[in-house]
């Protein structure tokens, strides 16, 4: 294995062990995700059909939302005992570590979303179980993306008083194409939709994830060291 | 092995350091005292690359601390204020950590000897940091800047919180290192610390270096009397 893999998966190692051990992060989530169910129930009421038409929507909506405070908690981890100078201090590629950053927080990011998707199939009684696996594919590629271009502003603003404020409001706007593709793949992937009418969506898809991670990959070090 | 020409520093309008000029050579041990707000751990961050200065030039190890900080990296250890420690993780997690980030394989003989350096016994070692008390996690700071086998070593306020024995594994660690042809710039409150390990002392005061002599022409009433001469000519 060289260096840089190592680098890597000793990053994605680190969050999820101090994730596990900590639970902050995916109790919070897990509270989160809970009370979105609740609300939206109490908001579309208790018709199927009008919560499948609105389901797409209603997941992204969670995902992105859970996402931030996920993205947030990644980089706060790093904050306590200044353990980002240890990172930058590091003679390992700082791409290896934008790597195994961006790992732990997809891993984090697609364990709760199927965890929300079961739960919703189960609280609304909703028969999407064969969409599932589509929808898998669908959120582990919309989430990449999401997190491609949310750790690379969560350690740009890692450091910043108004954090909490300036990552939604630099990362959203950015993530719109990968959301709305990501909504729409969800949407047909709901529906039954055939892979002819969702491949270009999916072009865009990937090609935001690709443009994402390549420019976390070449700009991570500028950003930790600034 | 360490050099420093004119370091300048400014933060916004505040100048941290106000051209510092010295040189570690190899073997050698620098201490660097002065009041708080002198300067010192802004010192130390532009040595250890974690921050640019806004004039003047480094070098370690004849790598430039701009041009060259990725080769300074490789060679300098920094133990600081902050122990750069992960709560929730293990002491032995967290040297396995910045073995694998330093580039080199995990070798669990290598690091079970530095924690025992340190003087960790295993419970300690396997114990999360979050567990361990502040002068414990000291320890486990100065095992993981052990490990990296360093050329140059930096050392903002390391003793502070440190036990008797403790204090005496560090500054056996430090004639050893010097022994072995480093070179270490240690940054202490205390004189008498200064004048146990240094080979020389310089004093800073409002950003530049007051005083800097050799230790071997110092008591501990004549340093004494130099940092108050030092000090009091800059306020």
């Amino acid at each position: 294995m060289s260096a840089f893999v190592r680098a890597a998966w000793a990053v994605f190692w680190k969050d999820l062990l101090v994730e596990r051990r900590a639970k902050e992060g995916a109790n919070a989530l897990a509270f989160f995700a809970i009370l979105l169910l609740f609300l939206f129930y109490f908001a579309l009421g208790p018709d199927s059909d009008r919560i499948r038409a609105a389901l797409p929507g209603l997941l992204w909506l969670a995902f992105i939302l859970a996402g931030v405070l996920g993205l947030g908690r990644a980089f706060a981890l790093e904050r306590e005992n200044d353990c980002v100078d240890g990172l930058i201090l590091a003679p390992a590629d700082k791409a290896a570590i934008y790597l195994g950053k961006l790992a732990g927080t997809t891993a984090l990011m697609v364990a709760m979303e199927v965890v929300f998707v079961v739960a919703t199939g189960i609280f609304y009684n909703l028969d999407i179980w064969a969409a599932v696996p589509r929808l898998l594919l669908v959120a582990v590629a919309g989430t990449i993306g999401f997190a491609a271009v949310g750790t690379l502003f969560a350690a740009m603003t890692a450091h910043l008083r108004a954090r909490e404020v300036l990552l939604p409001v630099l990362l959203l706007p950015l993530a719109v194409p990968v959301l709305l593709a990501a909504v729409k793949l969800s949407e047909l992937a709901l529906a039954g939709e055939g892979w002819g009418a969702a491949w270009p969506w999916w072009q865009l898809l990937l090609g935001f994830d690709v443009v994402f991670v390549v420019a976390g990959l070449l700009t991570f070090e500028f950003v930790l060291e600034a | 092995m360490i050099q420093a020409h004119g370091l300048i520093k400014l933060y916004g309008m505040h100048a941290a350091l106000r051209g510092v000029s010295f040189e570690v050579p190899a073997g050698q041990i620098l201490t660097v005292l002065g009041h708080n707000g002198s300067g010192k751990t802004t010192l130390v961050r532009l040595l250890a690359t974690l921050a640019r200065p806004t004039a003047g030039r480094g070098q370690i190890a004849g790598h430039d601390l701009v041009a060259g900080r990725d080769q300074v990296r490789r060679v300098v250890a920094l133990v600081g204020h902050s122990t750069h420690l992960y709560d929730d993780l293990t002491a032995r997690e967290n040297l396995t950590f910045a073995e694998v980030l330093a580039g080199h394989r995990p070798d669990p003989k290598r690091i079970e000897a530095a924690l025992g350096r340190v003087g960790l016994d295993d419970g300690q070692a396997g114990a999360r940091v979050r567990a361990l008390s502040s002068g414990l996690r000291r320890r486990v700071a100065l095992a993981r800047a052990i490990l990296r086998e360093p050329r140059v070593l930096l050392l903002d306020e390391a003793f502070s919180g440190l036990d008797h024995d403790s204090t005496k594994r560090l500054e056996d660690y430090l004639h050893a290192f010097k022994a072995g042809g480093g070179a270490a710039i240690v940054v202490t409150h205390s004189l008498g610390r200064a004048l146990a390990i240094a080979d020389r002392v310089a004093i800073l005061a409002g950003g530049r270096i007051a005083a800097e002599t050799a230790r071997a022409s110092l008591t501990e009433e004549a340093l004494q009397r130099l940092y108050l001469a030092a000090t009091e000519a800059s306020a």
